[in-house]
């Protein structure tokens, strides 16, 4: 399966790419970049997608640029990264389309 | 059921790496995170090209099984370690499928491969050939595969466990979060499901959580251990991780993972479907 970034999204550059099969009106898309406490992207960090009651939905492993990318709903959802240069958490109110945002761990 | 018997730690994984009679396995769902680093002398399976069918939605069959293990290098005799991402989803999935064709000494490694990075154990990029065996597999075990007929059967009578997360049970969305979401089944559950997400099975790192946590987990979802019970997910992997909580680790006699799940069962005329947070009736 490709993985070009969809064209003329708006995507900024640093996020995920996305397949091209994806329908970006359809889907709602969280994505970002997990930094550690002096800024520099975190790869091969494990970040969860919590529910609006805090329950695990799904997990991914960021790419070496430390890059990662859900495919959730509309709504309230909590990101935590677990990683070798420590944890952190970051919530993100959701809507259809691209959703950017970046989570900071420390240890 | 020991947990013993089923279960290695990473400590205990990393002493023994290279010990004869004992296999490391690696399977994933990306199934290009072994080619990045894995453990030594671990080798591959796919979850997809090597356990299923090529054309027909069906696992591979005992002859293939057969030759698979043997041209990886795989004996009846060896004590098989199963091990990978998606906290062991695939690996737990390949420990159920290895049961189903009667692999008798298969273990999972606690935490799978998550927990392995994040203690900075060590991770290789050899390629790793093991000498072609002579592997004999057993017919199915169909005591431990559930199918769809069952499962309809199975409403209102036996324990069926959703263990999707809980938007997924609802019927608010049709897949894990980390693929996208149009899909052709219709959302929601089969009723009188109860709903377990899988990862609440689960520490943070990986790892099964204690026994004792365990048996509270399901007795206060309401899971009458008196009856059987089939886990279902959306196409088996996380219900065969349930499936090992509850027949490997707490020992619990009659239970069914039904592979089929949920791409399945959602894409069946004229089921019950039940939508929303509550079980719903039979």
């Amino acid at each position: 399966m490709g993985t070009e970034a969809v064209a003329g999204c708006g995507a900024p550059e640093q996020s995920a790419p996305l397949p091209a099969s994806v329908d970006i009106e359809k889907e709602t898309v969280i994505t970002g970049v997990v930094r550690s406490d002096a800024g520099e992207p975190v790869g091969g960090a494990y970040v969860r997608l919590l529910d609006a009651t805090g329950e695990f939905t799904a997990e991914v492993v960021t790419s070496p640029a430390g890059q990662f990318r859900f495919f959730a709903a509309p709504g309230t959802w909590t990101l935590r990264a677990l990683s070798r240069h420590g944890n952190g958490d970051t919530e993100v109110t959701a809507s259809r389309g691209i959703n950017e945002v970046g989570v900071s761990v420390r240890s | 059921m020991s947990r013993d018997s089923v279960l290695v730690s990473a400590d205990w994984a990393e002493k023994n790496l290279g010990s004869a009679g004992t296999v490391f396995v690696e399977v994933d769902e990306d199934t290009t995170a072994y080619d990045g680093g894995h453990i030594p002398g671990a080798i591959k399976l796919d979850w997809k090209s090597d356990l299923q069918d090529p054309i027909r939605r069906d696992f591979v069959n005992k002859q293939q099984f057969e030759a698979l293990l043997a041209g990886r290098g795989v004996g009846n005799d060896d004590t098989v370690i199963l091990y990978g991402g998606n906290n062991n989803w695939f690996a737990a999935y390949a420990y159920w499928y290895f049961k189903l064709y009667g692999h008798e000494n298969v273990k999972l490694l606690d935490g799978g491969r998550k927990k392995w990075e994040l203690d900075n154990r060590p991770l290789v990029t050899d390629v790793v050939s093991r000498p072609a065996t002579s592997y004999q597999a057993k017919e199915q075990d169909l005591s431990i595969r559930a199918f769809r007929d069952e499962v309809v059967g199975a409403i209102g009578a036996k324990n069926l466990v959703d263990v999707r997360s809980p938007d997924e049970y609802a019927g608010r969305l049709l897949a894990p979060a980390h693929l996208p979401q149009e899909q052709a089944q219709r959302p929601g559950h089969v009723p009188t499901a109860l709903s377990v997400p899988w990862s609440k099975a689960a520490n943070e790192d990986g790892t099964f959580k204690s026994d004792a946590e365990l048996t509270t987990l399901y007795g206060d979802a309401g899971l009458d251990g008196s009856k059987a019970t089939i886990a279902y997910c959306r196409i088996g992997e996380r219900s065969s991780h349930t499936w090992f909580v509850l027949r490997e680790l707490l020992g619990h006699s009659d239970v069914k993972n039904y592979d089929g799940s949920w791409t399945e069962y959602g894409s069946l005329v004229g089921v019950p479907v039940a939508v929303g947070d509550e079980p719903g009736q039979a």
